[in-house]
């Protein structure tokens, strides 16, 4: 018996040790040789890659005034886990500051899904006041904590907002535009360009971001910091507008639909660049709310739409330049052969009418750019042909893209006859040409293109816009350009007569002339139909802008120069259906030039006697309208 | 030979007992329980609370009643085999009537002092009864049918009553500690090849069932038990804890990540870190030299145990020994396999180690019993 017991047992031993054997291996065999691959999994468990949002690169004016920065940003959150009963909580927080429903929903939501650990934001972009009282009651409101983040604040509220643009948090639309989106996108909040600078210039402004490396516990909870490597803050921007005359600007321009572009002769640097009415891009930072954009976009004066490099508008007689030069530049005239102006000029079967009904009479170059004569542009365009005027546009900056980071920067069109074929189908017309001549017609222009345009006849050199004068402190190259391959004394023709425009006592923009002999101007008044006249209208007499509905007035444009001698800033002026370019659009844009010429509010010297009481009244009403540089809420933040 | 044949005399009384109790064998279970304290101390953060103290105060209480049982005569535990296996089965039936629910089974009755699993005493009730019947049971009957069906239904019974708590782990060492015993004591061979044949048919049956007409399991079922058998099908749920443990202990590596350093067990990744899956604790913080040395004192274990058993006379004393040390290898075999994804998760603690009361407390007790065969048998 004790012998098969000892045989059974040692048999029973036997299994035992072999099954000892067997762990002992599958032990060695996942500590030693599995062992690398073992660790790495433990690692990745253990280790969260967590991503440090940059700051986003400020936004200065030339002088270094502050046009877009990170200013800090209350918000209220909750940690589940600290607060026992949330609802009890947010109950008691409502009784004192406001809370959006919407928002308590959402973090409803978002509490049921993350961690009991997790912040999760209740109320954002609160006030500094509602924080205090949060702060002072803290003891009654358990796992709510207020917290401190950067977000875009732009200190100039309208001023920039065509310009700059704004930002936003990132939309599944800006994540579903890009092919390999950074991760940082993907942060909560994480806000990026939406439009304007802000949009062009993402790559620069945004940086790069940091990282850190977090041990984490099962549930996701950060144990403690690893180690971090800090990211790159985006690069500071410096424009070439100067935020005061911008301010000027659009406070001058208020109360119309109008734009106005400044750029330096020399250099291209955009001095301003204004659409008004303009909005504030702070309310699309915070989340604008329904109410506020359905203001904007059903204000018939399109508060959203940029119109300064946007808007493309017919240049009328802002462009006889250009018909000029092309005409000088073939040698189909020269600068003092006469045209006679009966009133009107017949194309084939069809009459095209002078402003003058009664006509000029005969008139030259100098006469008919300072009167403004129809007649004389349709002349010369029907001997030199569309496809020189065109070409001269383009050399001039017209029916061209300018580069320059704003959105939707427009093309505008400056057609010859190939343009007309591909597009419409159909054959150039005689008629065309003598539209376009006075740039009516297919001619289409923004205000941006407009300034080029007269920068180039002021300096005879392809000067070219800047708006970013330089980045992170590195100047950007400059907009002055090469010499115009055109005959300067045919330039000079031309400029003498937009001297006269602005100085002969029979120019159209005579009343909005510079007595201030240093800061002489030239410039070109325009003013384009957005509706046709009919004959019978003709007949019976146009109809004065002033009895029509403001849609379908005149737009009044004026483009200028100054100073005459050694010209410093070119100027365009737009105003939507503004009635005529020397009433409308000349006061403005003399307005301007002066207050850029000298850098402030301007003396009442440096203009005609006549017009002094009514600009003191001006200056002092405009001084008073701009706008305080903190608004009320800005002291919260303060 | 049975113990009326020891000369009582020849055996050691009184104080000289202390002399004969075997000491490398408590001196190995003390290292072993310090083993326990020690990754206690760690998983719990370098902390005596909660685990390592009360685990010492009842490691302290197991040694003492494991001196007091091994001090009382070996035959007295062999009169006492039937009496004690009936009050296991008194409790186990008791807390399927008062028992607290706790982990989703009924396991325990709350004693006030201590919570009592009945089922862990009666892995130890169950062998004794065993090894007091086959040395009642004259030799020559061993393999009769009758006498082979009565330890088969003493195995069956609190079996059944375990899987009802439920508690498959448990119930599988009782079928296996069961099963040994009986082999130990000389059953047939043939008996054991025919259960063993007729669980393969029966068990391949039902898989093959699978997918035809005459299925005999439920889809759902079939799937759990594919879950049960490969948690690696299912990462987020029953895998999560096995896929974790095994992250654990190979990265550990050869010497492990250090004392309180395993980043696993520390940051939570792994589950019931201070019961059923300490091993692991102590394979990723001392890698496979610590786990490797705990394995080492474990066989040493048995192997004081297979001594005793081949040393004592009578066949209750070399019955019980050995199936005391088939349960002790049971029960950290399957943990071990468990926690190195061998074997499913079937919640089977390790001994001595992992955090526990009736546990350690048993089986100090059980060893109580081991020292005493070897103290009163005849030199």
């Amino acid at each position: 018996m004790q012998r098969r017991f000892s045989r059974r047992a040692i048999v029973l031993g036997g299994v035992q040790a072999a099954f000892v054997g067997a762990l002992a291996t599958r032990m060695r065999y996942m500590q030693v040789e599995q062992a690398d691959q073992f660790r790495l999994l433990a690692e990745e468990n253990r280790i969260n890659i967590r991503l440090i949002p940059p700051t986003r690169g400020k936004i200065y004016d030339r002088n270094g005034q502050i046009i877009g920065q990170n200013a800090p940003s209350y918000r209220i959150v909750i940690v589940r886990e600290d607060a026992g009963d949330v609802d009890a909580v947010i109950a008691n927080l409502s009784k004192l500051i406001p809370l959006q429903e919407e928002e308590l929903e959402r973090a409803r939501t978002e509490m049921r899904r993350s961690a009991p650990f997790l912040p999760v934001t209740i109320a954002d972009q609160v006030t500094w006041e509602d924080i205090s009282k949060v702060a002072i009651n803290a003891p009654a409101l358990p796992g709510i904590t207020p917290e401190v983040g950067l977000a875009r604040h732009y200190p100039r509220y309208e001023d920039f907002a065509h310009v700059v643009g704004y930002v936003g948090p990132v939309s599944d639309y800006d994540l579903s535009q890009l092919s390999d989106p950074e991760p940082v996108l993907r942060i909560p909040r994480f806000q990026i360009g939406k439009v304007g600078l802000e949009a062009k210039q993402e790559e620069v402004l945004r940086g790069k971001a940091g990282a850190k490396r977090v041990e984490v516990n099962a549930t996701g909870r950060i144990m403690r910091e690893l180690d971090r490597q800090e990211g790159q803050a985006g690069a500071d921007l410096q424009l070439s507008v100067d935020a005061d005359l911008q301010q000027y600007i659009q406070a001058r321009l208020s109360g119309e639909s109008a734009a106005a572009v400044v750029m330096d002769c020399e250099t291209g640097d955009l001095r301003a660049i204004c659409s008004a009415p303009s909005f504030d891009p702070n309310l699309f930072v915070r989340g604008i709310s329904v109410a506020d954009y359905r203001a904007l976009t059903e204000d018939k004066y399109r508060p959203l739409s940029n119109k300064s490099v946007q808007g493309t508008y017919p240049p009328g007689s802002t462009f006889k330049m250009i018909t000029a030069m092309a005409a000088l530049e073939a040698g189909v005239m020269g600068p003092s052969d006469g045209v006679y102006c009966p009133g009107y000029l017949k194309v084939g079967s069809r009459r095209f009418h002078c402003w003058k009904r009664g006509g000029h009479g005969r008139i030259d170059l100098l006469n008919s750019l300072m009167q403004s004569c129809d007649v004389y542009y349709y002349d010369m365009a029907l001997k030199v042909g569309i496809d020189r005027i065109s070409e001269m546009s383009r050399m001039f900056g017209l029916g061209i893209r300018h580069d320059i980071p704003m959105s939707a920067v427009a093309e505008g069109l400056a057609p010859n006859q190939d343009w007309k074929r591909t597009v419409h189908g159909q054959e150039w017309l005689v008629g065309d040409t003598a539209n376009a001549s006075i740039g009516q017609g297919f001619m289409l222009a923004s205000p941006l293109q407009l300034a080029v345009m007269t920068a180039r006849l002021a300096t005879g050199r392809s000067v070219t816009p800047r708006l970013v004068k330089s980045i992170d402190g590195v100047e950007q190259p400059t907009g002055a350009g090469e010499a115009l391959p055109v005959d300067m004394n045919n330039l000079n023709q031309v400029r003498r007569a937009m001297f006269a425009v602005s100085n002969d006592r029979r120019g159209t923009a005579y009343r909005s002339r510079i007595i201030e002999d240093v800061y002489r101007m030239a410039g070109k008044t325009g003013t384009s139909q957005v509706r046709n006249i009919t004959a019978a209208e003709r007949a019976a007499g146009v109809i004065r802008n002033e009895d029509l509905p403001w849609e379908r007035r005149d737009h009044a444009l004026y483009v200028c120069f100054a100073p005459y001698d050694n010209p410093k800033y070119a100027v365009s002026v737009v105003v939507e259906h503004g009635g005529g370019g020397s009433k409308a659009a000349a006061p403005v844009a003399r307005d301007i030039i002066l207050q850029a010429l000298y850098g402030g509010t301007p003396p009442l010297e440096a203009y005609p006697v006549a017009d002094r009481d009514h600009i003191k009244e001006q200056q002092l009403r405009l001084e008073s309208d701009q706008r305080p540089k903190a608004r009320p809420d800005e002291k919260d933040r303060a | 030979m049975s113990y009326l044949e020891y000369a009582v005399k020849s055996t050691p009384s009184g104080f000289r007992k202390i002399l004969y109790m075997n000491w490398p064998l408590t001196l190995l279970l003390i290292s072993v329980a310090s083993a326990g304290f020690l990754m206690l101390y760690s998983v719990a953060g370098g902390s005596f609370t909660p685990w390592v103290e009360p685990q010492v105060k009842r490691f302290g209480l197991g040694l003492a009643v494991m001196f007091v049982v091994a001090f009382v005569p070996i035959w007295f535990w062999r009169n006492m085999a039937a009496v004690a296996y009936l009050v296991s089965i008194v409790l186990l039936i008791l807390v399927e009537l008062v028992g607290t629910v706790g982990m989703g089974a009924q396991r325990w009755i709350d004693l006030g002092f201590m919570r009592l699993q009945p089922s862990e005493l009666m892995k130890i009730t169950l062998v004794m009864l065993l090894a007091a019947y086959y040395d009642w049971l004259p030799e020559q009957k061993t393999s009769r049918p009758f006498w082979v069906l009565l330890p088969v239904i003493m195995i069956l019974v609190p079996t059944f009553l375990v899987l009802r708590q439920p508690d498959l782990g448990t119930s599988i060492l009782l079928l296996a500690a069961g099963g040994g015993l009986m082999f130990l004591a000389g059953v047939h061979w043939a008996y054991f090849a025919a259960v063993i044949a007729a669980a393969v048919g029966l068990v391949s049956t039902v898989f093959k069932s699978r997918g035809t007409e005459w299925q005999l399991l439920k889809d759902y079922q079939f799937r759990r038990i594919d879950t049960f058998l490969d948690p690696s099908t299912d990462p987020l749920g029953a895998g999560y804890h096995i896929t974790q443990s095994k992250i654990a202990l190979g990265s550990g590596g050869w010497s492990g990540r250090g004392f309180m350093q395993g980043t696993q067990s520390r940051l939570n990744f792994l589950p019931e870190k201070h019961t059923d899956f300490i091993f692991t604790t102590l394979a990723e913080e001392f890698g496979f030299v610590g786990g490797f040395s705990l394995l080492i004192l474990y066989a040493l274990i048995l192997v004081f145990c297979m001594a005793t058993a081949l040393a004592t006379k009578d066949r209750f004393s070399s019955l019980v020994t050995l199936g005391i040390s088939l349960n002790f290898f049971l029960f950290f075999a399957v943990n071990m396999s468990m926690v190195m994804g061998l074997a499913p998760v079937v919640g089977v603690p390790l001994p001595m180690v992992s955090y526990g009361g009736s546990a350690m407390l048993v089986l100090m007790a059980a060893f109580g019993i081991v020292h005493s065969a070897n103290i009163h048998r005849p030199r």
